[in-house]
């Protein structure tokens, strides 16, 4: 199996066999931020955001990730819009042939019709009365996470840090803000209620039970029952060490099933007590339990990224992760067991499963 | 025609040439000329909006200069990635 590593310095392709050490098959944009890199299983097509520290932000696809990339057209702000291009956070396949998604900084939707070769700002949300109130997170103001609705293209949710959840049930030519229930701590008692200053870390929809949506928040995990309009806690006195964190994972084959992993909190961005451990819950966040088992538990004291977590779809499930310390881990049985797939690698930005 | 002078990796994008004649008047339409004679230089020097991104340094016969500069006949552009940015 093939595993996709976005890097500080390049994209590393990794094979080997499932849920063991794994080889640095390819390494491609040398000394590049690459944030993000994906295959879309519809068309076995590579996507990767990379942004050079002088260059700027670019998206390159290729049918083959150990040869030469292209580079696509945008994502890109239109003449007419003061705002320019920091990074994209993340590339979405979507439900129509030849659609995909690219969320980015400063937050944006970006839709392509043709297979990533071209790319159109969704100007219904970047103009949404709304916008002038949307402050950036520590990460920038970002659109990291993109939610399609499977087998229905008019309906998607997007989440943004600092700037909350946005759903279209038109295709994206209206938006309306989800985010009901979840508390910004960060913010004053009386603020909490009306803000949209909501730092949404990561959000994924249950692929099996689309109006099942869970979140990492800036503090806070939380369950949306109708596709992202209202949350539960379910980090709260429910077995997890900790609330805080970045990456996700929902089960694609049990909308029960979901993976975090805890950071202490957003003052201490490492693994806590030295020990890193997957929480995993399988009846949708009433109960997390460690699924660790082979996982560093003494002196580990690491952070793993937004983008840093993925899954093959398997049942049972792959699980893939990565940590700013260039370690990437995995596990492919469901995180019963977990091994070192690779070492000293650049610092991990983001991980995803390529081809099987 | 000002010439603009590539390194690596801009180069590669410019189908391996070190020296591009370009035409334009000042130094930001001599670089939007170099992105319409190898378009895959486009959107690495100049950003969406035109302009020469923070980190890339544009010298003009030895002198930095703005987008705005204008250029004699025979100029020199050489574009060099600033120390910072990496």
């Amino acid at each position: 199996m093939e595993l996709l590593v976005g890097t500080r310095k390049g994209l590393f392709v990794l094979r080997g066999d499932r849920g063991a050490a794994m080889d640095v098959a390819h390494r491609a944009f040398e000394g590049s931020d690459v944030e993000f890199a994906i295959r879309d299983p519809r068309t076995g097509t590579y996507y990767a955001s990379v942004t050079s520290g002088w260059f700027g932000p670019h998206l390159y696809f290729t049918d083959d990730p150990t040869g030469e990339w292209q580079q696509s057209e945008g994502p890109a702000f239109p003449e007419d819009i003061d705002a320019k291009l920091v990074r994209t956070w993340i590339i979405q396949p979507g439900e129509e042939d030849g659609v995909l998604w690219a969320g980015v900084d400063p937050a944006a939707l970006f839709k392509s019709g043709d297979g990533g070769r071209t790319w159109e700002l969704n100007r219904e949300l970047w103009e949404h009365k709304t916008r002038l109130d949307w402050q950036p997170g520590g990460g920038g103001l970002a659109l990291h996470s993109i939610a399609p609705w499977p087998g229905d293209p008019d309906r998607l949710a997007v989440g943004v840090s600092a700037a909350g959840v946005w759903i279209t049930e038109d295709g994206g030519r209206s938006w309306r803000n989800g985010g009901k229930g979840i508390v910004p701590r960060y913010m004053p008692e009386e603020a909490r209620e009306e803000t949209l200053q909501l730092c949404i870390h990561n959000m994924h929809r249950a692929a099996k039970d689309p109006s099942t949506v869970y979140m990492q928040f800036h503090g806070g995990v939380y369950r949306s029952d109708d596709a992202g309009e209202t949350w539960t806690d379910i980090g709260t006195d429910t077995g997890l060490p900790s609330d805080f964190g970045f990456p996700m994972v929902t089960d694609p084959n049990d909308p029960a099933r979901a993976f975090v992993i805890p950071l202490v909190a957003d003052a201490d961005r490492v693994t806590p007590g030295g020990a890193l451990r997957v929480f995993e819950t399988g009846d949708r966040g009433a109960t997390w339990r460690s699924s660790s088992n082979g996982l560093p538990q003494n002196n580990a004291y690491l952070t793993i990224l937004r983008q840093a977590f993925g899954h093959d779809g398997g049942d049972p499930l792959g699980l893939y992760f990565g940590a700013t310390s260039g370690h990437v881990f995995g596990s492919g049985d469901g995180g019963r067991s977990w091994t070192t797939v690779a070492d000293f690698l650049p610092p991990v930005l983001s991980v995803r499963v390529g081809a099987a | 025609m000002p010439v603009v002078v590539l390194r690596q990796p801009l180069r590669d994008m410019a189908e391996g040439n070190a020296r591009v004649e370009v035409t334009g008047t000042t130094v930001g339409e001599a670089l939007a000329a170099l992105e319409r004679i190898h378009p895959r230089t486009k959107g690495w020097v100049l950003d969406e909006h035109g302009d020469i991104r923070r980190h890339v340094n544009v010298f003009v016969d030895g002198e930095r200069a703005s987008a705005e500069h204008v250029l004699d006949g025979d100029a020199e552009l050489n574009i060099i990635q600033a120390i910072s940015g990496g």
